[in-house]
C-alpha cells in the first residue's frame, strides 16, 4: 500500500498513533518536503475531492484533517534545522477561511527551504494580520484561501496587506485553478502549489507593491453597487424566496424540520455565491456552483426541481439588477443539462 | 518705439533669428547668457534648453517678415523645486504605508542616496542591543543593522539624537569623521530626524565630490523634518502594541497540550475582530498525581473590561488550587473572594476534575451557574451532564451540584460558553444556534479527537453567524485518547 493510502486509512479510522508512523517513514524514504506535500497534501486533496463528491460529511472532514494535522506536526518536530537565510514570511489564511492545512503545509516547507516563517493559521481577522505585519515587518505574506464564497474578503485583506507596505503571494483554490482571480485583484505572485511557491520565493524577490489603492480599482463593475446591495440584503432575499418557494412548491409543506432548515441554507449559499460571482463579474463561477449543488441536492435526496423556482424568484427580486439578471438567467439550462 | 529698446533691457533672454537661422540680435540678458556662438535651429517651442548649468523654457514668437524671437525663460528653480515635491511625495507615500520602524529608516536611507547626498545613514536612538542603523549608498542596496557607536565622534550627532538644532556642513571636518561614518568624503550634514516629541534618530548625509550648498541643507532639514515624523510615529506604534501584547499575554487563552492520557484542545474568538481577549475563558492545571483541572467560564460582559476581569479570576483560581481542590468549596472561596471586590461582575463557570482510570478518563464535573457539559460518546451518542448551580459572585450563598462521568476511549467531554448557543444567525438570519442544535451536530462528531472536535463546533458557530456580530466564543474538549490498535 502506499503512503497516500495508508494515511488516508489512518486518518479515516481516528488512528493517529498509525498516521504518525506512516508520515515519519515517508519522511525517512522520500524526505520530509514529499512526505508533506505528496503524502499529507495527497490525503488533504482526496479529502477535498470526497467532500466535493458528498462521500463524506463535514465533521468526518474536519476528524480526519485533525489526524492529518498532528500527523503534519509530528513532521515538524522531527524537521531537519534549516539557517533561515532566505528572508521572512508570514503565512496566513483570509478571515473566515477553515482549511488552515495548505497554508500550515506552506509555512512548513518554507522553513525547511530556509525561510523564517511566521504561521498565523486560519481564522485570523485581517487587522491582526497588519498589526503583525508592521511588527515584524516581513519580505512576503503568503494568503491563503480555499473557498470562493471568500473572495472578496481575500481581496480586502491583500488590498490591505499592500497598502501597510508588503508583497503579496496568494494561493489556494479560490483563486481558481489557473490563478485568474489572484491577477484580477492585483496579486504581486500566485502559486499553484507549495511547491512552485517556495520556488518561487527563492528564485526572485517580489517586488514592493505599488501606492495604496482601494479593491474597486481593480473591479471597477463594482460600482454598480449590485455586490453591495445583495450581500447587504442576503438574509431579507433568503427569507422572501424561502416563502415564495412555499407557495410554489407544494411539496415543501410536507418537509421535516431538517429539510426546512437544508433548504434555507442552501438558498442562502445561492445568494453568497451570486453575491461573490457579482464581485468577480464571473458568470461560470455561479453556473459551476449551481451545477456542484444540483448534484449534492441530488445526493442528498432533495428533489433538484426547487433549485429553478429558486432561482425564478430570486430573479423577480433582483429585476433592477442587471448583472444579476444576467447570471441567473444564463445558470438553470445550464445546470439542467449538467 | 517704447517697445523696442523695453525688449533690450527685458530681464528674460531673448533673440532674433532670420528664416536661415542666423542670429540676427540678442538682447542684453541673452548677452551675457550666450557669450559664445548658438544654433536656435534646434530648439522647440516649449522644450527645455540648458545652458551654463541652467535650464530654460524657449518660447518662439514669429514675425511676419520671416525672422523668429526666441524668448528663453530661466525655470531651473521650478525644475529643482517640482523634482523636490516629487521627492517629498514619494517619501511620503512609501513612509505612510508602513509603521515598521526598520522598514520607514531602509526607505529613507534609499531615498536620500538617491536624490540627497552620496551616501545616506539613519541612526536611531540607543536601544538596548546598541544603535539601529541604516546605511545606503547610492546604486545600492540599505542594510539595516544594530551597531555600538560611539555617537560623540561626530560633531553634533549625540545633540542630534536628542533633538537639538542641525550642525551645518562647513562646522564638521571630514578628516576626523570616525571609520564607521565615512572616509575619504568631502562633506558631511547631519540633521535631526525630529519626531513627536522625541528624536526619531538622525540623518547622515555624506558627499565624496562637493560640499552641500545653504539651499541643500535647508533641504536636507525638510525631508528629515517629514521623515522624522514618520519614523516616530512608527516607533510610537510598535512601543504601545509591544505593551498591549505584554499586558494582554496573561488574558490570553493557554495554548493546551497534549498530556499523556488526556487529549485536550480549546478555541477562543473574542466579540470584537479586533480584539484578541474578550470575557470567555478558560484554563488547565496540572494536579498531583495524573490529575488535571479544567476550568471553563464567563465574565459578565464583554471588551477589555470583560477581559481583565478573566484574568483576575484565573488568578484567583490558580492560587485557589494550591490549597482546596474540592469543587464546592473552591467555587464557594471564589464567591467571596469575588463578592468582596466587584459586585457588578458576576461570573458562570464549570471547573471539571480530570483523572486517568482504566476505563478511560474519571472526569468530576461542577458547574457555578453555566450551561452543562455535553458528553460525546464515540459511537456518536450525545449525554448532558447533570450540573446546575448558582451563579458565581452575586450571592452570599451559592449552591452547586457535581456529576461524575467515566470517558471511555475516544469519548469527549464538550465545555463551551453561551457565545456558542445564543448565536444567533443561521440562513434566515434571525434564529438563535440554540443547545439542541449543538447537540444535533455532536451527534456526527462520535470519536472525533478533541482538536477536531472544537475546531468543528468552532466552525458550525461562525458559520451561523456569518457576517453578523457575536458574542465572545470559548469552546474546550476533554477527550480520552483512543489507544495504540497494535
Amino acid at each position: 500500500m502506499n503512503a497516500v493510502d495508508a494515511l488516508w486509512e489512518a486518518a479515516l479510522d481516528g488512528d493517529e498513533h498509525r498516521a504518525t508512523d506512516v508520515v515519519l517513514e515517508a519522511a525517512a524514504e522520500l524526505g520530509h518536503e514529499a512526505a508533506l506535500l505528496d503524502v499529507v497534501g495527497g490525503v488533504q486533496r482526496r479529502v477535498g475531492g470526497e467532500w466535493a463528491a458528498n462521500r463524506i460529511s463535514v465533521a468526518q472532514e474536519h476528524a480526519i484533517t485533525a489526524i492529518n494535522d498532528r500527523a503534519v506536526t509530528a513532521l515538524s518536530i522531527t524537521r531537519p534545522r534549516v539557517e533561515p537565510v532566505n528572508g521572512r514570511v508570514t503565512v496566513a489564511c483570509v478571515d473566515g477561511e477553515w482549511h488552515a492545512l495548505p497554508a500550515r503545509l506552506l509555512a512548513e516547507v518554507l522553513a525547511l527551504r530556509g525561510f523564517a516563517v511566521d504561521y498565523l493559521g486560519a481564522q485570523v481577522p485581517t487587522p491582526h494580520l497588519i498589526t503583525h505585519l508592521h511588527r515584524t515587518g516581513p519580505d512576503v505574506v503568503a494568503l491563503s484561501s480555499s473557498i470562493a464564497t471568500r473572495l472578496p474578503s481575500a481581496h480586502a485583506t491583500m488590498t490591505a496587506c499592500q497598502a501597510a507596505g508588503v508583497p503579496v503571494m496568494v494561493g489556494g483554490a479560490a483563486f481558481g485553478p489557473d490563478g485568474e482571480y489572484a491577477r484580477r485583484f492585483g496579486a504581486n505572485a500566485w502559486a499553484a502549489d507549495a511547491r512552485s511557491a517556495a520556488d518561487m520565493l527563492l528564485s526572485q524577490k517580489l517586488p514592493k507593491p505599488t501606492a495604496p489603492h482601494q479593491p474597486i480599482d481593480h473591479l471597477p463593475h463594482l460600482a454598480d453597487q449590485e455586490y453591495t446591495l445583495v450581500t447587504r440584503n442576503a438574509r431579507d432575499l433568503v427569507r422572501s424566496v424561502y416563502r415564495g418557494l412555499e407557495d410554489r412548491v407544494p411539496a415543501m409543506r410536507s418537509y421535516s424540520d431538517e429539510q426546512k432548515h437544508h433548504t434555507a441554507e442552501d438558498l442562502a449559499h445561492i445568494v453568497e455565491f451570486l453575491a461573490t460571482a457579482l464581485y468577480m463579474d464571473d458568470d461560470a463561477l455561479f453556473r459551476a456552483f449551481l451545477s456542484w449543488t444540483s448534484d449534492v441536492l441530488g445526493a442528498r435526496g432533495v428533489p433538484p426541481q426547487v433549485l429553478e423556482p429558486a432561482l425564478t424568484l430570486l430573479s423577480e427580486q433582483l429585476r433592477d439588477f442587471p448583472r444579476a439578471q444576467r447570471m441567473l438567467a444564463l445558470a438553470p439550462e445550464r445546470t439542467l443539462s449538467a | 518705439m517704447v517697445t523696442v529698446s523695453s525688449w533690450l533691457h527685458s530681464p528674460c533672454p531673448a533673440l532674433v533669428v532670420d528664416a536661415a537661422g542666423a542670429v540676427h540680435g540678442m538682447n542684453d540678458a541673452a548677452k551675457t547668457l550666450l557669450p559664445q556662438q548658438v544654433s536656435p535651429t534646434r530648439w522647440r517651442h516649449g522644450e527645455s534648453v540648458d545652458i551654463a548649468e541652467r535650464s530654460y523654457a524657449a518660447h518662439r514668437v514669429d514675425h511676419a517678415d520671416g525672422t523668429v524671437t526666441w524668448w528663453l525663460l530661466d525655470e531651473t528653480d521650478l525644475r529643482l523645486e517640482r523634482e523636490r515635491a516629487q521627492l517629498l511625495t514619494r517619501m511620503s507615500s512609501a513612509l505612510m504605508t508602513s509603521l515598521n520602524p526598520e522598514r520607514c529608516m531602509t526607505v529613507v536611507a534609499e531615498l536620500a542616496a538617491e536624490h540627497l547626498a552620496d551616501e545616506a545613514v539613519v541612526i536611531a536612538p540607543q536601544s538596548d542591543h546598541g544603535h539601529p542603523v541604516t546605511r545606503c549608498r547610492r546604486g545600492e542596496a540599505p542594510t539595516y543593522d544594530l551597531e555600538h557607536l560611539d555617537v560623540e565622534e561626530v560633531v553634533g550627532l549625540s545633540e542630534a539624537l536628542r533633538g537639538f538644532p542641525p550642525v551645518p556642513s562647513r562646522w564638521i571636518d571630514p578628516a576626523v569623521a570616525p571609520d564607521w561614518l565615512a572616509r575619504d568624503v568631502v562633506s558631511i550634514v547631519v540633521t535631526p530626524l525630529p519626531g513627536h516629541g522625541v528624536a526619531a534618530g538622525a540623518l547622515v548625509l555624506i558627499r565624496r565630490d562637493k560640499q552641500f550648498t545653504e539651499d541643500e541643507e535647508a533641504f536636507a532639514r525638510l525631508f528629515a523634518s517629514r521623515a522624522g515624523v514618520a519614523i516616530s510615529a512608527a516607533s510610537l506604534f510598535t512601543q504601545q502594541a509591544e505593551i498591549t501584547e505584554r499586558l494582554t499575554r496573561d488574558l490570553l487563552p493557554p495554548t493546551l497540550r497534549r498530556h499523556e492520557h488526556v487529549d485536550l484542545a480549546g478555541r477562543y474568538r473574542a466579540s470584537g475582530a479586533t480584539e484578541r481577549v474578550g470575557g470567555d475563558f478558560y484554563d488547565v492545571h496540572q494536579l498531583p498525581g495524573d490529575e488535571l483541572f479544567v476550568v471553563l467560564g464567563d465574565v459578565c460582559g464583554k471588551g477589555l473590561d470583560a477581559a481583565v476581569q478573566t484574568g483576575r479570576v484565573r488568578t484567583a483560581l490558580h492560587a485557589l488550587l494550591q490549597v482546596v481542590t474540592d469543587h464546592d468549596r473552591m467555587l464557594d472561596a471564589l464567591n467571596q473572594a469575588l463578592l468582596t471586590t466587584d459586585r457588578s461582575r458576576f461570573i458562570t463557570t464549570v471547573v471539571g476534575t480530570v483523572r486517568p482510570v482504566d476505563e478511560g478518563l474519571h472526569v468530576k464535573l461542577t458547574s457555578g451557574g453555566h450551561l452543562p457539559a455535553l458528553i460525546v460518546r464515540a459511537g456518536g451518542t450525545v449525554e448532558v451532564a447533570n450540573t446546575r448551580g448558582t451563579l458565581v459572585g452575586i450571592l452570599e450563598k451559592i449552591i452547586t451540584t457535581t456529576d461524575e462521568v467515566v470517558l471511555a476511549p475516544g469519548d469527549s467531554c464538550l465545555l463551551y460558553t453561551d457565545g456558542i448557543t445564543e448565536a444567533v444567525g443561521g440562513p434566515l438570519g434571525d434564529e438563535e444556534f440554540g443547545e439542541d442544535r449543538l447537540r444535533r451536530a455532536l451527534e456526527a462528531c462520535g470519536g472525533m479527537p478533541a482538536e477536531a472536535l472544537v475546531e468543528h463546533v468552532h466552525m458550525l458557530a461562525a458559520r451561523w453567524v456569518g457576517s453578523g456580530t457575536h458574542d465572545d466564543m470559548a469552546v474546550l474538549a476533554i477527550t480520552a485518547p483512543r489507544r495504540r490498535s497494535s
